[in-house]
């Protein structure tokens, strides 16, 4: 016994640099693979079968894909179709918070008196939980009670039902997003504009630069990195987007506020039955389509840190 | 600095400027302050198609009361808190271990850990939905705070890591060496040397995680029913079904949901900010 623990201690202690890591990443990498990484395959898994939850699943091959596609004689789904348009709706207005945030934060970028409780509450609409925000909007978009109508109609317009059009209802749905992810918006580029290089504006002040060239040749260069990230959690916030529907229409009227994320959701756990199986190829398609920007913002963060080196 | 110093405008356009920047504020907080102002309106108002005007008497206390007295509300709150409190304390927990392992040593597949640990925490939570619900039920933990909590730990390392991972980095990296150059054990290091200097970003991501998982909604319909474990996310949706059409009380019922981590914020801003940031902008 007294041989044996020297020689393992010792063991150990050589080897302490290269065990020492391994060791500490252990319970992280068990919660992630089993959380994570392991269920991302088992829904491919699933997507190709026909499974109500609890019984044994069917094994029907690609059936699932090419009754959601319409691949063969078979019409594609239409309630897929409307999701992935609106899916692209939102990724494409949503992204209008970018340069909103950034027009706020430009107005914001001032130092008079009570300026730093002016930005914590233009800021604050992000810290409520969209599932509040949704039902502010809801009862805001109200035909009778709501305030948008009551507005609209001291200009003499006519009481619109936003969310009861399924023409509208959508951008009723994405309007209401906008209004937090503007804030996350603004939120990064104040802190942006907090580290713009001083000297280099007074520079080009001097050789006569200023409104939009400023912001355009000298500005938004340095704000690049704020400009990122907003860009990565839009894009991933439009894909998400959820919340707001299940509370807002719960994917009415007609089925036109459906994304692929609720309908997937709505597939899976539906009053009708549970269809597993579909709402999983569901899924499978709506990752596909994330893991287009999600490759892209690994390789942007992947040649900085080549570039740190 | 840009746009120019207002001090350096005109007295007219600082005066614009002033006059301009509470205005611009109700604006943005209106859909809010109409919902604050339903909250303290009394049932009444609504009856008499008063939605707009002069509530004719204030009945704050009554509502929220009302909301705490005669609803399951004050469970929700409770359960939210259960999950979590737990859920932040075991993400950076486990983020700033491995943040640690990734940010101070070089070893054959650090980078790609790490960027699997990014990768994840992007994907749609749809395509974990289904076998993260089944594995929850085998663990007979459908329906649970235990098992939410156990997902949210799970899923917010991805985001902790990057996190903690960037942070340590930038720590001068001497101290550490210096440390192994006097035989202080790896692990020591960790809780001795790194551990006091990661402060700010374990305040960072705790107020932040706190803020993600009390917003969070679609997981506790996913992993949760009925008022033992749904947190208030989920809960307000029965909560509204209790007083339908009652404005007056939905709207109380939501600031109340929505006050915790807007609380959290006003106390810790400069550490949310930090954190919002990714630490990237600094």
């Amino acid at each position: 016994m007294s041989t044996v623990t020297p020689t393992s201690r010792s063991w150990y202690k050589r080897n302490e640099i290269a065990l020492t890591p391994w060791l500490f990443l252990l319970p992280a990498m068990l919660f992630f693979a089993v959380y994570v990484i392991i269920p991302i395959g088992q829904s491919f898994w699933i997507s190709f079968h026909q499974w109500d939850g609890l019984g044994e699943k069917t094994y029907i091959g690609t059936a699932n894909y090419e009754r959601l596609l319409g691949i063969g004689e078979q019409n594609i789904d239409r309630k897929f179709e409307t999701s992935f348009w609106n899916n692209l709706k939102w990724l494409a207005l949503y992204l209008l918070a970018v340069p909103a945030g950034l027009f706020i934060a430009l107005f914001l970028n001032q130092t008079v008196r009570g300026i730093r409780l002016y930005k914590s509450l233009f800021f604050f609409p992000f810290v409520i939980s969209q599932v509040v925000v949704g039902l502010v909007f809801s009862w805001f978009y109200l035909p009778r009670e709501g305030l948008l109508n009551a507005i609209l109609g001291v200009f003499g317009a006519g009481p619109v039902n936003i969310l009861g059009d399924p023409t509208l209802a959508t951008y009723g749905i994405i309007a209401a997003g906008l209004w937090p992810q503007t804030a996350y918006c603004m939120i990064l580029y104040l802190t942006g504009l907090n580290a713009v290089d001083p000297e280099q504006v007074e520079a080009a002040r001097l050789d006569g630069a200023k409104g939009y060239k400023m912001l355009w040749y000298i500005i938004l260069p340095q704000l690049k990195p704020a400009t990122f990230i907003a860009f990565v959690v839009t894009i991933i916030g439009a894909l998400r987007s959820f919340d707001l529907i299940s509370v807002m229409t719960n994917g009415g009227p007609f089925g036109s506020t459906r994304v692929l994320s609720f309908y997937m959701f709505e597939e899976s756990l539906s009053e009708f039955g549970f269809r597993m199986g579909y709402g999983s190829a569901i899924a499978v398609v709506l990752f596909f389509i994330m893991l287009g920007f999600i490759g892209y913002f690994l390789y942007s963060m992947w040649r900085d840190e080549k570039g740190a080196r | 600095m840009f746009p120019t110093p207002i001090a350096k405008k005109s007295r007219g356009f600082q005066l614009t400027y002033q006059a301009v920047l509470p205005f611009a504020l109700i604006l943005w907080l209106l859909p809010l302050i109409a919902v604050a102002m339903f909250s303290i309106k009394p049932a009444a108002d609504f009856a008499n198609g008063n939605y707009w005007g002069w509530p004719s008497s204030f009945e704050g206390f009554t509502n929220y009361g009302k909301v705490f007295l005669e609803s399951n509300m004050p469970r929700y709150l409770l359960n939210s808190m259960f999950i979590t409190i737990p859920t932040v304390l075991g993400a950076v927990a486990l983020s700033s271990m491995a943040g640690f392992a990734l940010g101070i040593y070089k070893f054959k597949g650090n980078l790609f850990i790490f960027f699997m640990f990014i990768a994840g925490n992007f994907v749609p939570f749809q395509i974990l939905m289904v076998p993260v619900r089944d594995l929850t039920i085998n663990m007979g933990m459908y329906d649970s705070i235990q098992g939410l909590v156990l997902f949210h730990i799970a899923f917010q390392t991805g985001f902790c890591t990057l996190f903690m991972r960037n942070f340590i980095r930038a720590l001068p990296f001497p101290l550490i060496e210096a440390a192994r150059v006097e035989g202080v054990a790896e692990w020591r290091i960790f809780f001795y040397v790194v551990l006091p200097l990661m402060k700010p970003a374990l305040a960072a991501l705790a107020v932040l995680i706190f803020t993600f998982i009390w917003n969070d909604y679609f997981w506790a319909v996913v992993l949760t029913q009925g008022p033992s474990a749904q947190p208030v996310t989920a809960g307000i949706t029965e909560f509204n079904s209790q007083f339908r059409a009652a404005y007056h009380l939905m709207s109380a019922g939501s600031i109340v949901a929505a006050l915790p981590p807007v609380a959290m914020f006003f106390l810790m801003q400069k550490h949310f900010i930090a954190g919002l940031t990714l630490g990237a902008v600094k």
